[in-house]
């Protein structure tokens, strides 16, 4: 204790240091960053460049809806798309705008769709997911819990039953060009938070049906579509892997996609998009983090020079005690 | 209301009245739970949490884990009561053993031991020397036959002087009734009325005053015994009710002691009355957010939300559904009001108050005394004082008055050695005989209302009204002149081993008016008669006999004056016995007229204080504490003003304001003198010195003005707006002859203008001043610890220490470490500015295949400590290691924590961190979100840091920079506190449009004036008595 009173610390008397706002320093911080913020900027605009993306946005097309009315084309893409009969088989054909290198990442975009709603982010039981021996746990996943006798269904919640269920065949010059659904999901999910022995049980077993279906006998962690479905979407407007092409796909090489569209986004006027894309060390294109560092970069260098301009027309020496306002007196006479 | 106390008759007063116990305590076991806890959530902050957490507890609308809100509430609140319990637990030792000392009373003639706590009114209590006076008693009967006894009232007054107190005429009486106001708080005044029963005197009234009475924590000296009748005690019926009707803090402490202490209020800090102003101001801005919100929430769930099937909404929803949404976006605003601003806010605070603590340099090294922060919960407004009113005795000087230097027919002592008593030609003169210096020496030792106190080991001490007096006769008997004992008027002198015996014939007392006191002695060896008088050199010097030669001495006053020293006449007359017969009559005569007393004695004295024969000159020096004059200089030049609010005369007042560069001397300073008896004459007296202020305003003169007791309360009754307007313009008050509760007066005026005040003091009557101030300071000294214990901070005893740079201390250290504080409470302001910042970066670098939910919310996050550390790196001043590792570790702290939970296979975070790490744009966004973040925040900074400096900026620089400012810091390089003046983002209670006086920070070398204060020290004194306000140069005394 009695070290304690007498330590540099008790006593306030730590080695300090006491940066002040200098020009100078200032000035260098500013030409710094602006500086090293341009090529950062430059790099990251051009590996955004080099990525190839293909995207086609089907959701209008591929329904029939033939009406000036708004309102009539909204009811009848429902009772389209409602409609379990029907074949929703869809055509489109796309054309590869740049030579594309494999991997190509095949992804499904959705728009306005509010995965982060939060009766809808809540709605799942994670252990359930993860022990079969936890399948009657469904606490959070009302309405989608039970079947009205009791029984619990597994996947439960609300992400599960809503799963995500157009599904692309893609084909080159009328040969099948094979997407690799295996690996789509992420490797934790595999492993840890879905189980290799639990099996969907109950699942769009009620009148209500909400999005695709899973097939009963295969574990819930080797569907992937599920795994990545249930990673849920910070912002509504969203892509997840579809699956991945494994081979190059030439300039201006026709690509014919074969499209279930069973997924109801029309309720909601969302949009559905099909977007092949490759990758590169920024990841999928993105202009925003190139175009900001160039643009902070080039505002810091502008400042810098405001700073310096002002600092030679009308220099102000630091620290002048003739500046403390009780050193300031209109009348004074020394 | 009147109050009827039968002596010694216990069954009346029993029911009526209440008992002696002493209670400080603000809880009961019973009630502490529910009482406390009303407390704390008398504050809106935390019915605010409390709202939040009960909100919490609903699952449907909750976002988070109530578990989140309800454990720092709990802690919270739990640790602020076990610390008041403690606290309680402590008050209630204290009360008891105040309680449980025991006391004798008389019953039925026969003395009993009972404790404290059990005295009734109408109890006789008998006390022996040196008790402590258990309540207010009236007196009744000493050991002294001619019915006085004496008592030391400091603990009331402060006044160190022993006081005389009689038994009231003609009363011998055991049994009667006393008839006495209900209490009140008038600690100079006791209109009460005695009447004896039978047999004694039948029906006839005697009047008692304060001279009768012995009030409660008085001590009884040299007196063998004293008793008297309870008739107020310490808790009494009526007060416990009134105060506890006020229901601060329910002390019944009703004696007059007690309520001139006042009720002490909850101390609120300048950050705590803005938190709570802030919190309000928020909260009504989310109840508008979460309004706007919640309707175009439910309004959006009604057209739009229904649409997504994947959602599905219910049909119907429950009663409460239409309440959800906008509870939920309540629950989401809460954290607009973060419950870590006020843990966080705790922590920091008992941190300061520990450093306070622990800081060496605020040792006593006398004593060994620490300093101790009581109340832990105010030390960031150290930094923001304004007004600094501080006490005088023992505050300001060390309350010694030591005999100097003496001037004896026209001969200087003490010029070589600077100190008379170790004078070679002095004690020569004194050992052969001179007859002048023998004169002199008698004067020094009868002249005066001194009580010499004889202890057991034979050693004598004085007891003195004034400390010039206790001074003058201490040096009196060095010099051999012993005064060694005073039996009613007979005084017994010892010179040189030969004893010399005087009777007092009459004192014609001291007067601020008169400026001198006289005694006329009878010699009772030769039966001579003589007028010894003292005083104030203009008062004394003209009373000369014709043909005296005055020159020397007035040029030695001049000298003495000068040094600072206080200067006092010595003079003398021999009177004839039919004069001194004619006159005593007069002189009896005057003293018992019923109107205009004073005026009329003071008339008669002067017929006998005429052709005096001066002696000579006595000087004393005062000494100030230590360092005392530069610590108020420098805090001068720091924009803080000083008021000085003493119960001492103005004379002595004004001379110690001068010794300690409290009022700068003649061309720059000007002393400006409210006085008055009536209320005109104060009026005019007023309304001149403001007209002075205010024109003086804009010159580079230093105006103070000097009011006392009487002429404030008329001032503060009548003339409220004039004074407050005066107090504000003048930067230096000198308030003297004020009571405790006129000084707690003058703080809460200046409160109310909105200053910070500090009240520093070390007396019983700076209890309430301290208490009522902002902050206060006590100091535990020689006036014992009643100030320390009411105090917030309370100093070891400061002779030695320099008290005043103490506070610049404390200060210092509070504005050097309070950036912790100013950042928590910026936090959230700056976080919003670029909370949006960090939003937008986040979503747009991580859209569409990235924008999965937990590495999205991981992004934003890391966003914010990012930049947050890089913002308290920019506002915090002074780095030490703590800093950085405050600031840098909590950025890494954040990673590890957050690397571990991803460790975890069950968090639902399990591997996000890692993910993260591995991906460059993850990096990428941090820097970008960095430098956009804090670019605008830099350069803004910047520009207001060079461009339009705050007054700490530029003092930053100029420390930085060693610039010549550290020349103010003449003290100790710590006493920079004038720094702190006001932290800016803080200073919401900054007075507008307040031109200070101008002071020059540069132009002069303070370390110039220390206890001498230069040549010139000549004073433009505004007389109330002059109305054309004739300018007269004053010699100080």
């Amino acid at each position: 204790m009695e070290l304690l009173n007498h330590s540099r610390f008790t006593q306030q008397e730590l080695p300090a240091c006491k940066p002040i706002l200098t020009p100078a320093l200032v000035m260098a911080t500013f030409i710094v960053i602006g500086i090293t913020f341009i090529p950062i900027g430059l790099s990251h605009l051009s590996a955004s460049e080099n990525v190839v993306e293909l995207v086609d946005q089907y959701d209008e097309v591929c329904i029939p809806a033939d009406s000036p009315d708004p309102d009539v084309v909204y009811s009848k893409r429902i009772g389209y798309i409602q409609d379990e009969t029907t074949d929703k088989t869809c055509i489109r054909t796309l054309i590869v705008p740049k030579k594309m290198k494999q991997p190509i990442f095949v992804y499904y975009q959705l728009d306005q769709f509010y995965q982060n709603h939060r009766r809808y982010v809540k709605s799942r039981n994670d252990e359930q997911y993860r022990d079969p021996s936890a399948s009657a746990k469904t606490t959070n996943c009302e309405p989608e819990a039970q079947l009205s006798e009791g029984q619990p269904i597994v996947p439960c919640g609300l992400i599960a039953w809503s799963l995500f269920n157009d599904t692309y065949t893609l084909s080159r010059n009328d040969v099948a060009l094979p997407i690799n659904k295996k690996g789509i999901a992420w490797e934790s999910d595999r492993t840890h938070k879905f189980g290799d022995n639990v099996y969907s049980k109950n699942f769009q077993n009620r009148s209500l049906i909400g999005g695709g279906k899973l097939i009963d006998n295969i574990p819930l962690n080797q569907q992937e579509d599920l795994l990545v479905w249930m990673r849920t979407a910070a912002l509504p407007n969203f892509r997840k892997l579809y699956g991945r092409i494994e081979t190059d796909l030439e300039v201006n090489e026709i690509i014919k996609v074969v499209i279930q569209n069973n997924y109801n986004t029309y309720s909601f006027n969302g949009k559905k998009k099909l977007v092949i894309s490759t990758t590169t060390w920024i990841g999928g294109k993105n202009d925003f983090l190139g175009m900001v560092y160039i643009i902070v970069g080039g505002v810091c260098l502008l400042i810098a020079l405001v700073f310096i301009t002002v600092y030679l027309i009308k220099p102000r020496p630091l620290g002048d005690p003739s500046y403390l306002s009780w050193n300031k007196n209109p009348a004074s006479v020394q | 209301m009147k109050r009827y106390v039968y002596i010694n008759d216990e069954n009346l007063a029993k029911d009526i009245y209440c008992d002696n116990r002493i209670s400080n305590r603000k809880y009961t076991i019973w009630n502490f739970l529910p009482k406390n806890l009303w407390e704390q959530f008398s504050r809106f902050m935390n019915q605010y949490f409390l709202l939040i957490a009960c909100l919490q507890l609903w699952s449907l609308i909750t976002p988070v884990n109530p578990a989140s809100t309800w454990g720092p509430l709990i802690f919270i609140f739990a640790v602020s009561a076990s610390k008041e319990a403690w606290d309680d637990y402590n008050r209630y030792l204290l009360d008891k053993k105040a309680n449980e000392k025991e006391v004798w009373i008389v019953r039925q003639g026969i003395r009993k031991l009972i404790q404290a706590q059990d005295i009734c009114i109408g109890n006789i209590v008998w006390l022996r020397e040196n008790d402590e006076v258990p309540c207010d008693l009236v007196l009744l009967g000493t050991a002294d036959p001619q019915g006085f006894c004496y008592v030391e009232t400091a603990a009331l007054d402060g006044e160190t002087d022993l006081k005389t107190r009689s038994i009231p005429s003609a009363c011998m009486g055991i049994d009667g009734v006393i008839e006495c106001p209900s209490p009140d708080k008038d600690i100079r005044r006791f209109d009460a009325n005695m009447r004896l029963f039978p047999p004694f005197l039948d029906n006839d009234v005697f009047p008692l005053t304060i001279k009768n009475t012995l009030l409660q924590s008085c001590y009884l000296r040299n007196t063998e015994w004293a008793c008297g009748v309870a008739v107020y005690t310490v808790e009494d019926f009526y007060h416990v009710c009134v105060e506890m009707i006020r229901g601060i803090c329910g002390i019944g402490n009703q004696t007059k002691l007690g309520m001139c202490r006042g009720i002490p209020e909850p101390k609120l800090t300048a950050v705590d009355a803005m938190i709570d102003k802030l919190t309000g101001a928020i909260f009504v801005f989310q109840i508008v957010v979460v309004i706007v919100l919640g309707i175009a929430g439910n309004v959006w769930k009604d057209t739009e939300g229904r649409k997504l099937w994947y959602v599905r909404y219910p049909k119907e929803g429950p009663w409460y559904e239409l309440l959800v949404i906008p509870l939920r976006f309540e629950l989401l605003c809460s954290i607009m009001i973060p419950i870590s601003i006020k843990v966080s806010l705790d922590l920091v605070k008992s941190l300061y108050a520990k450093f306070i603590d622990w800081d060496d340099q605020m040792v006593d090294p006398e004593t060994g005394i620490r300093s101790n922060a009581t109340n832990t919960a105010i030390s960031e407004d150290l930094g923001q004082v304004e007004y600094i009113l501080t006490d005088k005795t023992g505050t300001l000087t060390e309350n010694k008055m030591i005999f100097k230097r003496c001037c004896i027919s026209g001969r200087f002592y003490g010029n070589e050695s600077g100190d008379a008593l170790t004078d070679a030609q002095l004690l020569n003169d004194v050992s052969t005989g001179s007859a002048d210096v023998i004169k002199f020496l008698k004067v020094m030792a009868i002249c005066n209302t001194v009580i010499p106190v004889r202890s057991k080991s034979g050693t004598i001490s004085y007891k003195a009204l004034s400390q010039d007096e206790e001074a003058l006769v201490c040096a009196a008997s060095r010099l051999r002149m012993i005064f060694e004992n005073k039996n009613g008027n007979i005084l017994d002198i010892k010179f040189n081993a030969s004893p010399l015996r005087y009777e007092v014939l009459d004192t014609l007392e001291f007067t601020s008016d008169r400026k001198r006191m006289s005694v006329v002695v009878r010699d009772c060896q030769s039966g001579e008669i003589f007028l010894l008088s003292k005083g104030a050199d203009e008062t004394i010097l003209p009373l000369t006999y014709t043909g005296q030669q005055v020159r020397t001495f007035a040029e030695a006053v001049e000298q003495y004056a000068q040094m600072g020293l206080r200067t006092l006449c010595l003079a003398w007359r021999k009177l004839d016995e039919g004069e001194y017969q004619e006159w005593a009559s007069m002189f009896k005569e005057a003293n018992s007229t019923l109107v205009d007393r004073e005026w009329r004695v003071a008339e008669v004295c002067q017929r006998l204080e005429h052709d005096l024969e001066i002696l000579g000159v006595a000087a004393i020096e005062d000494r100030l504490q230590e360092g005392v004059p530069e610590t108020i200089e420098t805090l001068r030049k720091a924009g803080i003003n000083f008021w000085m609010l003493t119960g001492d005369k103005m004379n002595t007042a004004i001379q110690i304001a001068l010794s300690c560069n409290f009022v700068s001397p003649e061309p720059k300073g000007q002393l400006l003198i409210i006085d008055g008896k009536t209320e005109d004459e104060v009026c005019r007296s007023l309304e001149r010195v403001l007209l002075t202020t205010r024109i003086t305003e804009s010159e580079p003169k230093d105006v103070a003005f000097v009011v006392d007791g009487w002429a404030l309360e008329i001032a503060l009754k009548h003339y409220r707006k004039a004074f407050t307007e005066l107090a504000i313009l003048s930067r230096t008050a000198i308030c003297c002859r004020v009571t405790p509760s006129q000084k707690a007066q003058l703080v809460e005026l200046l409160k109310l203008c909105d200053y910070r005040t500090l009240a520093i003091g070390d007396g019983g009557n700076d209890v309430r001043m301290i208490q009522q101030a902002d902050i206060g300071v006590g100091i535990s000294g020689r006036e014992g610890l009643q100030a320390a214990r009411a105090a917030d901070y309370s100093i070891g005893s400061v002779s030695g220490t320099s008290l005043f740079n103490s506070v610049s201390l404390m200060a210092y250290n509070v504005f050097y470490t309070s950036v912790p504080v100013l950042v928590s409470v910026l936090d959230k302001d700056l976080s919003e500015r670029t909370a949006i910042v960090v939003f937008v970066i986040t979503i747009h670098s991580y859209a569409f295949e990235k924008s999965e939910m937990e590495e999205v919310a991981m992004v934003a996050l890391s966003g914010c400590i990012w930049l947050q550390a890089f913002v308290v790196a920019l506002e915090t001043n002074s780095f030490t290691i703590l800093q950085h590792l405050a600031i840098w570790g909590n950025l890494l702290g954040f990673y590890v924590i957050n690397w571990i939970v991803s460790a975890i296979p069950a968090s639902g975070m399990y591997t996000i961190m890692f993910r993260l790490c591995k991906q460059p744009s993850y990096w990428v966004t941090m820097i970008l979100i960095v430098a956009t973040g804090m670019g605008p925040v830099l350069a803004l900074k910047y520009l207001r840091y060079t461009y339009r400096s705050s007054k700490i900026n530029i003092l930053q620089q100029a420390e930085r920079l060693g610039g010549p400012i550290l020349s103010l810091g003449i003290i100790e390089p710590q006493s920079r506190s004038p720094l702190d003046k006001d932290l800016a983002p803080l200073s919401i209670t900054q007075p507008k449009n307040r031109t200070s006086v101008y002071e020059p920070l540069l132009s002069e070398s303070p370390s110039a004036t220390r206890r001498s204060i230069g040549p010139a020290q000549r004073f433009d004194y505004f007389q109330s008595q002059s109305p054309l306000a004739s300018t007269y140069t004053r010699k100080d005394n």
